[in-house]
């Protein structure tokens, strides 16, 4: 097990590697560091003399990742490339653009994340399992129809649409909730309510299909019959039973995104003004800041691949025949 | 059976809830803390954090929000007079500058601008202002600073700047302000003003040489680099005493006490530098671009620029009252009822990151901001135009009590053409009835009535109304675009646009030799919902006289490099005046001031060479009517050549809640935020009666739910009790 | 009348062509062979599979019709040798709704109105200008007093279109009819008793049904489109019924070209990491890794970045409006499938596993058959369902992708008529008061339509398929 572990932590290391070459090569091809100097030093009155300036300040006079003149190892290590991404495999994000650390900046901003995300993921697996489970129960009845029924026209629906009208029916005409904002503590209570009730709606859909399908693939095998066989209640059956031998595949899918969550959401967060990560990456995807846009992808890809060992460790964990 | 309320746990852990809200009291959508509502909080918005609050960096509108509050240069404007008058703020008198020949010998005031070597603006300042309370003054015991060095296990216990525990404050001198205009010069500090002023002030290109070398050698050297600028002198600025400086300038350039009113000429302490220079607090994002020091009415104490930044009143503040005169109609709006008591009126100003427009405009009418503009797509529930064209607000707003404020922008949103472009720029004849055609074919009216509601003045020159120069009614249109009917300017037929197209060499839009279609490129770098409209808007524009507009929309980056190429073909871009005076305007139009290579912010390139005389003469003179004469012909210049082909002068709408007094738009000072004031009973009030919720739906909702499950279960208990009996049987 | 054209063949266009090529070789593949054909003949047995499919067609022929792009040409000029063409492209479906794309209003304006949505300065016949809801250019134009005629007009028009859609529908029907008893030999009147009493072995029923609820449907919006605008105007006063309409080519082509850009690396890689292992597969393993572990946004920006810069460099290969949105969407379909084809590569990696342990493999391994061979005969049939599920199932969800991208800012071309732009330009429109609803609801029933249908049909295809799933 410890083993394993470790050979996939280290097996982690090309990945990253990979992934920051990636995303360097995505970003300097489109933004020369000159794009980017112009971009932070504004609109009226800049001069080439500045932008200079501002390169040398920021650190990207150099060649971007291959320095001849340097000569030896230098040829490697005198460059945009070599200087900004070492740094970050000791967690050390360096700074925006703008001159604020990114490290502070992401740990202040995982919290409001977190406060999205966590409630979301457990309200939504408590209704969608609920659902499947109530259309499960019904099978085969206009129930379950009717319930699958809505749950396609209901992923059929954009999930923009979700948040456009929860803003418009709650906040606005019901004057429930807060539009958009955000605080700490307990104050932030009032402005989730809308951002989890809008992520559980949009997920329903899905969810519950692909729950149902769990369960109704359940209920199929043969342990079931017997269960029935022996005069248990459909309810014990369905409870003691089905929902037990489902949660696997329910949990294993839940472990993989589990670590992501840390990265917010993109759209709702922007929609609802949340000062988390997703919003975080956007704006800084749209001002260039090369950065955060290198932390972010960086930390998203470590939490990617710790998914991905949860994930197997989960394996083994719920089924004693997986060996790692 | 009886069934308990705990059997049903989703209903009654949402009564649960409910009653949770409910027992707070007050609007339960508030998006504020409970406590906060009766106090006298001014609430407002930002939508991108501020990336510069150092005065000698920021340059953009959102920063000069912030920074106009918190820092004083020596003049501002007068709040109330118009046209805008510069009034000492922090210096003693007005500023008067005294001419110097080439061997600094005085000469007379109404001396010819080229005998003028350098002209010599001495400031005194006022004794006696002292600077908001902050860490970087706190002294020992034994007269040394408490945080100028701090050891790491201090610094590891400091977060924000509040968390320091002393603090003092010191009185401000001239040798403040100076170290200001030095630090314009700093290797380290991208001022955007530097390039432009190395070219006016004495000595300031000589001593960024000077810093950057010393930087260097530090830096090699691998010292500590901070640079006490008060060792390094400026030429052109001296310290005559303790509260008098003298700024030299080159030649005459009588629009450079404008500059002294914008906070690139504020004061800085060195004790503020010395203390920001620390690395372990710039790791902690504590610097002087985050937590700015000043002498202002207002001081920032948080600086959240992920959710929310706070101003504070400054308890040093020296004191200014409120103006007594102003124009004749301020003391009938009630504009002078507060005449001569203290500033500033509110203790605390909010801003809360907003991204999307939507939530700022329905919590303004919510009442939880306290002004807003508005956007063009909620206009028609706020404005309606009366029969003779004047803005009223509706009758909803009204109930309401807000207010509305309109007032013309000193900025011009103009399309141009790139004039090095072969096919649509140059000075032919040709040429320049093409452009022409298109100048009447762009029916720019239609598109502030479509995109603006009407919130604009359709471009007759490059001045917009309010800067001198302007020419308001017959004497001021363009007569090549349009003719003067019934008393208001009317845009030449299209038939026209053709006539002239035709004439240009292309009739119906094709090239009359080989019968090409002509196609003309329109360089974007819109993006967002509105871009779509507009671009098929312009299309339209071109289809009236059957050319072909191609939009290429790309992102700024692109755009930028387009035109620093000088490969744009037609381009929009707007310019919002740094200052009051006809000179910023028309030097977007000044040859030597071009883009394309120069880098300078002529985006057409346009070059003229009777227009550049006319310019140069111009710039040094005082206004009068010879000024006007010189304006005048320079303008007819450029409606016959067309550099801009269209364009308009924006009109600012801004809503203001009942409670929110004394604003008077101005669009110079960015310094207003002192004279507003609030009322926070009447606006507790309001916000109660305007968001009363509606409960009704969910319950509604909740009862549908489960009639709708009701037959679900009556069917389940037939399910199990059939089972049973056939268990049984 | 004869006009003189060039056709031109967007880039979309091409891989259009292609793929609807490929789907009718599949077909044909199909149904020469008697185990593909089976899971086939369930779905058609299904109704609500088939209902969806008729309308995935309406949908598909309607993309299709506005894939066939031409110039027109101009006329001649004096001393005009060489025929110039107009830099226009069009399409089959401009020139079939010519009235809809010409008949622009100057802003917006309601469904059905005879009168524009906003006030403007008028000026009336003294000469005083004065604020009113001007009459539309084109919005019941034809009437003299809309306020007394309109609803008459309307109800009349409503009736007319939906009689000639019922005509339609019934001749469309009747025609599939005899074909269908020409088919089994059978008379006319025993088909038809059979199929309008469920019975046939296709669901026939259900897809005259839907045939005809769209006929009619078609058919009063014809009718009534032709003096007013059904969906309203938008901002700029085009039609948002034509725009609706033009918003079906780019969701389609999101959807399909995507999975034709994804399918080969997906199978190919998928499969050969399952089957020869070692090295090959840590080299994919690490390939999708890595991919998958940069944001697609990201990748998306930096994509239509890429390709901004190549324009602007060759600005005079992209001389219209038209291919330069072209371009874009090719672009973005390419990235999508770049990020798509991980999900379904794991899968297929996975089932390779199973299968390459299977007896048959084995033996045709000892037998020395070469991997290729082996590929090609043994693994991909046997894996084919899960790309075919996969496929149908990814097809909806690129849809509704396509909208969010629009909201971040990498969407299609601006310039370009989308159900993204569109949803995204209604989200200011909806805080206008009165609400300007219908560019969202248009757009919105359009997309839902789609999106549905393609759901329900890939339901069916996996029920289909996949009988472990059922």
């Amino acid at each position: 097990m410890i083993n394993y572990i470790i050979r996939r932590l280290l097996y982690a290391i090309p990945i990253l590697i990979g992934v920051n070459l990636l995303t360097f090569l995505l970003f300097f091809v489109v933004n020369t560091p000159d794009d980017m100097a112009r971009l932070h030093l504004g609109m009226k009155r800049v001069t080439p003399e500045a932008i200079e300036k501002w390169k040398a300040d920021h650190g990207y006079d150099k060649p971007i990742a291959f320095n001849p003149a340097a000569g030896g190892m230098k040829t490697l290590t005198e460059t945009v490339f070599y200087e900004k991404s070492l740094r970050l495999f000791l967690f050390d994000f360096g700074r925006a653009d703008d001159g604020r650390n990114i490290g502070a900046d992401i740990r202040q901003r995982m919290g409001p994340s977190l406060a999205i995300a966590i409630p979301g993921l457990i309200v939504g697996l408590l209704v969608n399992i609920t659902v499947a489970m109530l259309i499960a129960f019904f099978r085969a009845s206009y129930i379950d129809t009717w319930g699958v029924i809505v749950a396609v026209a209901m992923m059929s629906i954009s999930s923009l649409f979700y948040i456009i009208g929860g803003q418009f029916i709650f906040s606005k005409t019901l004057r429930l909730v807060p539009i958009s904002g955000y605080d700490t503590g307990l104050d932030a209570v009032k402005f989730l309510i809308l951002p989890v009730i809008v992520g559980l709606v949009s997920g329903v859909g899905s969810g519950t299909r692909w729950y149902r399908t769990i369960f109704l693939e359940e209920i199929g095998k043969d342990y079931v019959r017997t269960a029935r066989a022996k005069g248990l209640s459909e309810l014990s059956v369905l409870f003691s039973h089905v929902l037990r031998n489902a949660l696997v595949p329910i949990l294993t899918g839940v472990v993989v995104v589990l670590p992501l969550l840390f990265m917010g959401s993109l759209i709702t967060e922007s929609f609802f003004s949340i000062p988390g990560l997703g919003s975080y990456t956007i704006d800084a995807i749209n001002s260039q800041d090369f950065g955060i846009v290198r932390a972010m992808v960086f930390l998203g890809s470590v939490l990617y691949i710790i998914g991905l060992i949860l994930t197997d460790i989960s394996y083994t964990w719920v089924d004693p025949r997986v060996r790692l | 059976m009886v069934r308990r309320l705990s059997d049903y746990p989703l209903f009654s852990s949402l009564l649960f809830m409910m009653a949770v809200i409910g027992c707070t009291g007050g609007p339960i959508n508030s998006p504020y803390r409970e406590g906060e509502a009766g106090e006298n909080i001014l609430y407002s918005s930002f939508s991108a954090r501020p990336k510069h609050l150092d005065p000698a960096q920021s340059y953009s509108s959102n920063e000069i929000t912030f920074t106009g509050q918190i820092y004083e240069p020596p003049f501002q404007y007068h709040y109330l007079k118009r046209p805008y008058t510069l009034i000492p703020l922090t210096a003693t008198k007005a500023p008067v500058p005294i001419y110097l020949d080439t061997e600094d010998k005085p000469l007379a005031a109404d001396a010819p601008a080229d005998t003028v070597a350098y002209s010599l603006y001495e400031i005194t300042i006022q004794s006696g202002i002292r600077y908001q309370p902050h860490p970087a003054f706190a002294k020992a015991s034994d007269g040394n600073f408490l945080y100028h060095e701090l050891s790491a296990n201090e610094i590891a216990e400091i977060d924000t700047i509040g968390d320091f525990k002393e603090t003092d404050s010191r009185e401000l001198v001239a040798e403040d302000y100076v170290y200001q205009i030095k630090r314009l010069a700093h290797p380290k500090i991208h001022s955007p003003i530097y390039g432009f002023m190395s070219d006016y002030i004495v000595g300031l290109p000589e001593l960024g040489a000077t810093l950057r070398k010393v930087q260097a050698k530090a830096q090699k050297e691998e010292r500590k680099t901070f640079l006490d600028l008060r060792k390094f002198p400026l030429a052109g600025v001296e310290i005559v005493d303790r509260y008098t400086y003298r700024i030299k300038v080159k030649g005459k350039y009588p629009q450079f006490p404008y500059w002294l009113a914008m906070p690139f000429f504020a004061p800085i302490p060195h004790e503020a530098d010395r203390f920001y220079s620390q690395s372990g607090l710039i790791e902690k994002n504590i610097t002087l671009d985050w937590y700015p020091v000043g002498t202002g009415p207002y001081m920032l104490s948080v600086n959240n620029p992920n959710r929310q930044m706070v101003m504070l009143k400054n308890p040093n503040f020296h004191g200014e009252v409120f103006p007594s005169e102003g124009i004749p109609e301020d003391s009938e709006l009630g504009l002078l009822d507060d005449a001569g008591k203290a500033l500033p009126f509110i203790d605390k100003v909010v801003f809360s990151l907003e991204k999307e427009g939507i939530p700022i405009w329905n919590k303004f009418l919510q009442g939880f901001y306290d002004s807003s503009g508005i956007s063009s797509d909620s206009f028609d529930q706020a404005v309606a135009i009366s029969g003779s064209g004047d803005a009223r607000l509706t009758d909803e707003m009204s109930e309401k009590g807000i207010r509305l404020m309109t007032s013309t922008a000193a900025s011009t949103y103009y399309i141009a053409f790139n004039m090095l472009d072969p096919v649509i720029g140059g000075y032919s004849k040709s040429a320049r009835k093409l452009r022409q055609a298109i100048a009447i074919a762009i029916d720019q009216e239609e598109s502030i009535s479509i995109f603006r509601n009407g919130r604009g003045i359709a471009m007759q020159g490059p001045l917009p109304p309010g800067i001198f120069g302007y020419r308001d009614g017959e004497a001021g249109i363009n007569r090549v675009v349009y003719d003067w009917v019934n008393g208001r300017p009317q845009r030449k037929s299209i038939e026209e646009a053709k006539r002239l197209l035709a004439e240009a060499g292309y009739p119906d839009g094709r090239e009359k030799v080989s019968g090409k279609p002509l196609i003309v490129n329109f360089d974007s770098t819109g993006s967002g919902p509105e871009v779509k409209a507009s671009f098929d808007w312009m299309r339209k524009q071109f289809e009236k006289i059957q050319v072909q507009l191609v939009v290429r929309n790309t992102d700024y980056n692109r755009f930028q490099d387009k035109m620093l190429k000088g490969t744009a073909q037609m381009f929009q871009w707007g310019w919002n005046a740094d200052y009051p005076d006809p000179e910023n305007f028309l030097f977007l139009l000044y040859g030597p001031n071009a883009k394309a290579e120069k880098n300078g912010e002529n985006a057409a390139n346009y070059a003229n060479p009777r227009f550049d005389a006319l310019f140069e003469q111009m710039r040094s003179m005082e206004n009068g009517p010879r000024r006007q004469e010189m304006i005048d012909e320079m303008i007819e210049i450029l409606r016959e050549d067309v550099p801009w082909v269209s364009g308009f002068h924006p009109k600012q709408f801004g809503l203001y809640h009942a409670w929110y007094r004394n604003i008077k738009p101005n669009l110079m000072a960015n310094n207003t935020l002192k004279y507003a004031r609030v009322d926070a009973a009447l606006r507790a009030e309001k916000r109660g009666d305007w968001n009363e919720p509606r409960w009704w739906p969910l319950i509604l909702v909740g009862a549908v739910l489960a009639l709708g499950t009701a037959p679900a279960i009556v069917s389940y208990r037939r399910k199990e009790r059939e089972t049973g009996r056939g268990e049984i049987v | 009348m004869f006009f003189s054209f060039k056709a031109v063949i967007l880039w979309t266009d091409s891989l259009i062509y292609l793929l609807l090529a490929a789907l009718i070789f599949f077909a044909f593949y199909v149904i020469r062979r008697e185990h593909l054909r089976a899971p086939w003949r369930q779905i058609r047995r299904r109704p609500l599979a088939m209902s969806a499919l008729v309308v995935l067609c309406f949908y598909g022929v309607i993309g299709l019709s506005d894939s066939v792009h031409f110039r027109k040409a101009l006329p001649a000029t004096e001393g005009d040798q060489v025929v110039q063409y107009s830099p226009e492209v069009l399409s089959l479906l401009d020139v079939l709704l010519d009235s809809l794309r010409s008949h622009t209003e100057r802003t917006y304006s309601e469904p059905l109105a005879t009168h524009a949505f906003t006030k403007e300065m008028i000026e009336g016949d003294d000469g005083r200008q004065q604020r009113a809801f001007p009459r539309l250019r084109y919005g019941g134009a034809h009437l003299d007093s809309p306020e007394t005629e309109k609803t008459a007009d309307l109800l009349s028009s409503l009736i007319r279109g939906a009689l000639n859609g019922l005509l339609l529908a019934a001749l469309l029907c009747g025609l599939f009819l005899v074909f269908i008893s020409r088919f089994h030999r059978k008379s006319f009147a025993t088909t038809m008793r059979a199929v309008l009493q469920g019975e046939a072995e296709t669901a026939w029923r259900a897809v005259f049904l839907t045939i005809g609820f769209f006929m009619i449907l078609g058919g009063i919006a014809t009718s009534l489109s032709g003096d007013y605008h059904l969906f309203g105007t938008d901002k700029v006063g085009q039609d948002v019924l034509y725009l609706s309409l033009k918003g079906i080519r780019t969701g389609l082509v999101i959807g399909t070209l995507t999975t034709l850009v994804m399918l080969p690396f997906a199978v190919f890689l998928g499969i050969a990491a399952g089957y020869f292992r070692g090295w090959v597969d840590d080299l994919i393993q690490y390939l999708y890794t890595t991919l998958s572990s940069v944001p697609g946004v990201l990748l998306i920006a930096s994509a239509v970045l890429i390709l901004q810069v190549y324009m602007d460099k060759n600005a005079e290969d992209f001389s219209s409006i038209t291919e330069r949105a072209d371009t874009r969407l090719l672009f973005l379909c390419i990235i999508l499938g770049m990020t798509g084809w991980i999900g379904l590569c794991r899968l297929l990696r996975g089932e390779t596993f199973k299968i390459r342990e299977m007896e048959y493999v084995q033996a045709a391994r000892a037998l020395g058959v070469s991997p290729m061979k082996i590929i090609f005969r043994h693994i991909l049939p046997n894996v084919m369902h899960i790309v075919l599920i996969a496929v149908v199932l990814d097809f909806s969800g690129l849809v509704l992708a396509e909208a969010v991208l629009s909201y971040v800012g990498v969407g299609v071309d601006p310039a370009m008529i989308s159900w993204g732009n569109m949803i995204n330009s209604a989200r200011l429109e909806l805080a206008r008061e009165p609400v300007v609803w219908w560019s969202l609801v248009s757009a919105f029933i359009f997309m839902f339509g789609l999106v549905l249908s393609a759901n329900v049909f890939s339901d069916g295809v996996r029920d289909a398929f996949d009988p472990r799933l059922r």
